[in-house]
């Protein structure tokens, strides 16, 4: 085991860095299960699926970031009809929805993965854009762009995210539908057509995610099973459904992953996110950061 | 009496086919549809009856697969003892997550048990002592007596286990652990209230369906001559042990040992003809489908058929 606090700080930045990007990825499940409740064990599917999306679309000379964006609104479409699906023939139907449900969204994960194995292969994919490969040098220690970028999408991600939520209207009616559903209702609204729109939103983000998925390094369809661990454990971490708690959330997984990684080496790197996981889940299951 | 009586005569049977001329391949692909047997109907003891998904089987599969794995490699322990032994971890294994079952429900017990998955294999990739990721070569010891071939023996040794497993299954739902448990899955809240012992009945389940996991994986690397983790510890056992008793039914025993000897001749005649990838896309879909179209699986759908021809 090596041992320096040079080495320990280069560790934090990354893993600051890292921390905001797997914040990134996560928020889209944040809203989806942390404020809707659905059990969206594919949401690390979809966004894998974005990324191989962006791939395709960027071969056509574009950069990931645009392609990411561009590809947002079918995802946001796809989400829509993914939610309708699920409310009709599972959550209309009330009980038992829940091991059902579960099923569903798994299978539909395994459907996506297998499904990116036929057309693409097990091959690495990855995009070219000109920040993915060089680095910032900050004195002694290197940055690489493309988490960089990764960075700066994730923060803007977040604060607009967040600044949607609590001051449009729309953005309002989604955090009252996961406060009380019934009330809403009373109130002569449609929670249903509010938790479509919001579950839209969050496919639509993880097509952005998953741009930067393939920019920050090489994608394969399996990418999705290690991402349930890292989604989930930023997601719970967080408290259900908070934004801010997200960043935070994915900040602390970032940090000790990197440390971990530092330390002890990539093998045991994986298990830092489902360890953390597990430890929340067990001490507390409502999060850091709560809503 | 009509259940034991066709029990003894499936295992007579399963015995006699190993041991007469039957070409070897019968029992190479039998043997892993046996194995999804025995796996699908743990996976209902806790699943089925008492709601508690679990995605984690192959923890509890490659444990017991590593288990064996160890005993055989520092003592040459024989195949019954690895089997007891892969039991025993999977049994304990099964008590940890029964206590987190406390806490956690529905999806976060789901989650974890994916959790649970992952650090195990990362916990095996870096034991040097069994191989790390790649794995280890093993030597089949000498088959015993009566066996033609190791495989054969191995076939017979799970067609015993799947029968224990069912058997297992069957008292569990006929017994007032099997009301219990439904009583849990319907609502643990009134349960609770009612009396029944509700962490009682999850240990007790989590407990038994560890144990058959952890027995069903001991096996398996003999069969393979070869225990790695990223296949021992795959998350397509999971899948597979969840979507055999969706598609069966998960109300009754036979369910599961329907949907497994259903998807698992699917998957030995897909893989044998077309690829594994497809393998795992026919146990997607197919879960998709019947959960979505017909809740109750393929007992539902019996189940109704004799109804509407009897009215």
């Amino acid at each position: 085991m090596i041992f320096s606090f040079d080495l320990l700080f280069e560790a934090v930045l990354f893993g600051v860095l890292l921390g905001c990007f797997y914040a990134a990825v996560s928020i889209g499940l944040s809203v989806s299960f942390g404020l809707l409740d659905v059990p969206h064990v594919a949401h690390p599917a979809l966004m894998v699926f974005g990324s191989y999306c962006t791939f395709v679309v960027a071969g056509w000379g574009l950069d990931p970031i645009v392609a990411g964006v561009l590809l947002m609104p079918a995802f946001f479409v796809l989400g829509v009809l993914i939610y309708r699906f699920y409310y009709e023939t599972f959550e209309k139907r009330g009980t038992e929805a829940g091991v059902r449900g579960l099923a569903f969204f798994f299978g539909l994960a395994f459907i996506i993965e297998v499904g990116l194995i036929l057309v693409f292969g097990v091959d690495q994919r990855t995009v070219q854009a000109p920040y993915i490969g060089s680095s910032l040098a900050l004195g002694e220690y290197r940055l690489p762009y493309r988490m960089l970028v990764a960075f700066g999408v994730a923060l803007v991600l977040t604060f607009v995210l967040t600044l949607y939520l609590s001051k449009t209207f729309t953005g309002r009616a989604i955090k009252a539908v996961a406060q009380d559903e019934p009330a809403l209702r009373l109130m002569g609204a449609n929670p249903v057509r509010i938790k479509q729109w919001a579950f839209g939103i969050a496919t639509g983000v993880s097509a952005l995610a998953g741009a930067m998925l393939i920019i920050v390094g090489p994608v394969e369809p399996a990418l999705d099973r290690l991402y349930i661990g890292r989604t989930f454990c930023v997601v719970v971490l967080a408290g259900l459904g908070s934004m801010t708690g997200t960043l935070g959330a994915g900040l602390i997984l970032g940090v000790s992953e990197s440390i971990v990684l530092m330390m002890f080496g990539a093998s045991w790197a994986p298990a830092v996110a489902f360890g953390l996981l597990l430890i929340v889940l067990g001490i507390r299951p409502q999060g850091l950061f709560g809503r | 009496m009509k259940y034991w009586i066709s029990v003894a005569v499936l295992l007579i049977a399963a015995l006699g086919a190993a041991l007469s001329g039957i070409n070897e391949y019968v029992f190479y692909a039998g043997y892993i549809v046996l194995t999804f047997v025995v796996l699908a109907t743990a996976w209902n003891i806790l699943g089925g009856y008492a709601g508690y998904v679990n995605f984690g089987t192959g923890a509890f599969f490659g444990f017991g697969s590593y288990a064996a794995v160890v005993l055989f490699k520092a003592l040459g322990a024989p195949l019954i003892v690895q089997i007891i032994a892969g039991a025993a971890i999977g049994a304990a294994l099964g008590f940890g997550v029964g206590i987190m079952t406390l806490r956690l429900r529905g999806i976060f017990f789901a989650i974890a048990t994916v959790a649970i998955l992952f650090i195990a294999e990362t916990l095996m990739i870096n034991w040097r002592y069994v191989g790390g990721a790649t794995g280890l070569q093993l030597l089949r010891p000498e088959v015993i007596a009566p066996f033609g071939s190791y495989t054969r023996m191995l076939f017979a040794v799970m067609a015993l286990l799947a029968v224990i497993a069912v058997s297992v299954a069957r008292y569990v739902q006929t017994s007032w652990i099997g009301r219990g448990l439904r009583a849990i899955r319907d609502s643990e809240e009134a349960a609770e209230c009612s009396g029944v012992p509700t962490l009682r009945l999850k240990l007790i389940a989590c407990v038994v369906s560890g144990a058959l996991m952890g027995a069903a994986g001991a096996p398996m690397p003999m069969y393979l001559s070869f225990v790695e983790p990223a296949s021992s510890f795959s998350l397509n056992w999971g899948v597979s042990a969840l979507a055999m008793p969706m598609i069966g039914g998960t109300g009754h025993w036979i369910g599961p040992v329907v949907g497994a000897l259903l998807l698992g001749s699917i998957q030995q005649i897909v893989t044998v003809t077309i690829s594994n990838e497809i393998n795992v896309l026919v146990v997607g879909v197919l879960l998709v489908l019947f959960v979505v179209l017909a809740p109750d699986g393929v007992v539902g759908l019996f189940r109704k058929w004799l109804r509407r021809s009897s009215r």
